[in-house]
């Protein structure tokens, strides 16, 4: 039995209203519970109040902007609504994936895409009870402690951002809308993120996520989410590779125009792969293209020994899921 | 340690009951339901959402009274495994075919797994063994292999289907002898 610690719960209505209750120093806010709970009955926060969203209205929309060619999300879309959505589903079929293969039916259904966005890091020094933390010596850079147990030497906590859905949001040029005691403030998500797992995201204590903006394609695309995990449903991702290819023409056949690729589960911030252009002008159908992807995925990825399984047989599944996940668009078509 | 919170007082309605109970805030729905409410029907397993023994519907959809709180459920429609007995007149289809099928063995998950297939029958109708597999993703079962529970759960959404077909047909005669007359 996991039992939380004592918090009071405050439910406003409005999004001023939280942003007044999160003035509170230690307040956390909490939406659909999936991250934050767990986190807090293994007791690595205790937060004196909790900041539910439950009531708030106006977060749980999906709009299309055609004028602006934007796709709006509200933080409280649910993981479901989201991989279940018509528009999604047709116009941004990657996120729609990386929605649906968060955790199970059953998280899905509660959890939403603001959480997920501002997913905790997690570590496998850190996802424990409070006494299996005690009983390697007493927590780490993370939890109770002062020491890092995946770089012993560090000073710097390397938890793993482990959402599914940021790397394929990053992979779309997706910005993050954040409201605080400041106002409103939007920025393109990729930077909304930094190499620190004990604060992982530049989102200021007083700030709530209330929506994501995601540029809708204006050409022919193919987009993936290859996701490995140990089981089939309910795990975090072991490494995780969201591919993005702007096309010349509507066919696999066709010349690559951009290639994009974000790759997750490496530290506290998703890596964008550079030098992507030498696959310009390559066909998506190239053997060579998937191979240019995967070496530089392999090349610029250093997994460590954060989350389950070994750094270096992580490091080789990269290269393989990249390149299965261009060979799965090329058959697609 | 920090004083006790006071308690609040949740309304919400439980397998078609109104209930009033006075919870903690940092009470999960599980815990009130087991503890405070004698439904002990849905388990408490591992507490952290990887298990899925704790399933309960919360307006209809199936999720995990594990990391929900109490007061999330203010004002919700709850239904347990014991409101599923209870709306089909003592045995729900699901719960027959998991006892012809032998899809119960231990039976620490089996509430949680009701809970999760009863939506996905509710939705879909007639179900094939992926949808069910799907469905049932985020509920472990550690004794069955699952072989059993998804041919229980095909085996009882063919005969929801026949029985609302039977009822709709039943329903039906009527009016067209009406019609003829």
């Amino acid at each position: 039995m996991l039992r939380l610690p004592r918090f009071e719960l405050r439910a406003p209505e409005t999004i001023d209203e939280v942003v007044a209750a999160l003035e509170q120093p230690g307040a956390r806010l909490v939406a659909g519970g999936t991250d934050i709970l767990p986190n807090l009955k293994h007791r690595l926060d205790r937060p004196p109040v909790l900041v539910s969203l439950s009531r708030v209205a106006g977060l749980s929309k999906v709009e299309v902007d055609e004028k602006a060619g934007l796709l709006r999300i509200g933080a409280r879309v649910t993981l479901n609504g989201l991989s279940e959505h018509p528009q999604v589903c047709e116009r941004l079929p990657s996120l729609a994936k990386a929605a649906g293969l968060v955790a199970s039916p059953l998280i899905r259904n509660m959890g939403t895409l603001g959480g997920n966005v501002n997913l905790d890091t997690r570590c496998r020094y850190v996802n424990q009870t409070s006494f299996w933390r005690e009983a390697i010596g007493g927590g780490c850079l993370k939890s109770e402690g002062d020491v890092c147990h995946v770089v012993p030497s560090g000073r710097k906590c390397v938890a793993a951002m482990s959402s599914d859905c940021v790397p394929v949001l990053i992979s779309l040029d997706a910005r993050v809308v954040l409201v605080g005691p400041q106002g409103r403030r939007e920025l393109l998500l990729e930077d909304y993120y930094q190499a620190d797992g004990t604060r992982h995201t530049t989102r200021g204590d007083g700030e709530l996520t209330t929506e994501l903006v995601v540029p809708l394609p204006r050409g022919p695309r193919r987009s993936a989410y290859a996701k490995w995990t140990v089981r089939g449903s309910i795990d975090f991702p072991l490494v995780s590779v969201a591919l993005r290819f702007e096309l010349e023409e509507d066919r696999v056949s066709a010349p690559v125009r951009e290639a994009h690729a974000v790759v997750g589960v490496l530290g506290a911030r998703p890596r964008r792969i550079t030098r992507l252009e030498d696959a310009r002008g390559k066909a998506l159908d190239d053997p060579a293209l998937a191979a240019l992807v995967a070496e530089r995925v392999h090349a610029q990825c250093k997994p460590l020994e954060n989350v389950p399984y070994e750094a270096p047989y992580r490091r080789q599944m990269l290269r393989v899921h990249a390149r299965r996940a261009i060979a799965a668009l090329v058959a697609e078509g | 340690m920090s004083s006790p919170s006071p308690a609040v007082l949740l309304s919400l309605r439980i397998n078609g009951e109104p209930v009033q109970v006075a919870v903690q805030p940092h009470h999960t729905l599980l815990e009130v339901l087991r503890y405070q409410l004698d439904l002990i029907g849905t388990k408490q397993g591992c507490d952290k959402g990887d298990c899925g023994a704790c399933t309960v519907q919360i307006d209809g959809e199936p999720q995990l009274s594990c990391l929900t709180l109490a007061l999330h459920a203010e004002g919700r429609e709850l239904t347990t495994v014991e409101g599923l007995a209870a709306s089909r007149g003592g045995v729900h289809p699901l719960q027959d075919a998991f006892d012809r099928w032998d899809a119960a063995q231990c039976g620490f998950c089996t509430p949680g797994i009701l809970m999760s297939a009863e939506a996905l029958l509710r939705k879909h109708g007639e179900v094939t063994p992926a949808q069910v597999r799907e469905a049932l993703a985020g509920n472990l079962c550690r004794c069955t292999g699952y072989t059993k529970i998804i041919d229980a759960v095909v085996d009882a959404s063919r005969r929801v289907v026949a029985e609302g077909d039977a009822k709709s047909a039943a329903e039906a005669a009527p009016r067209r002898r009406r019609a003829a007359e």
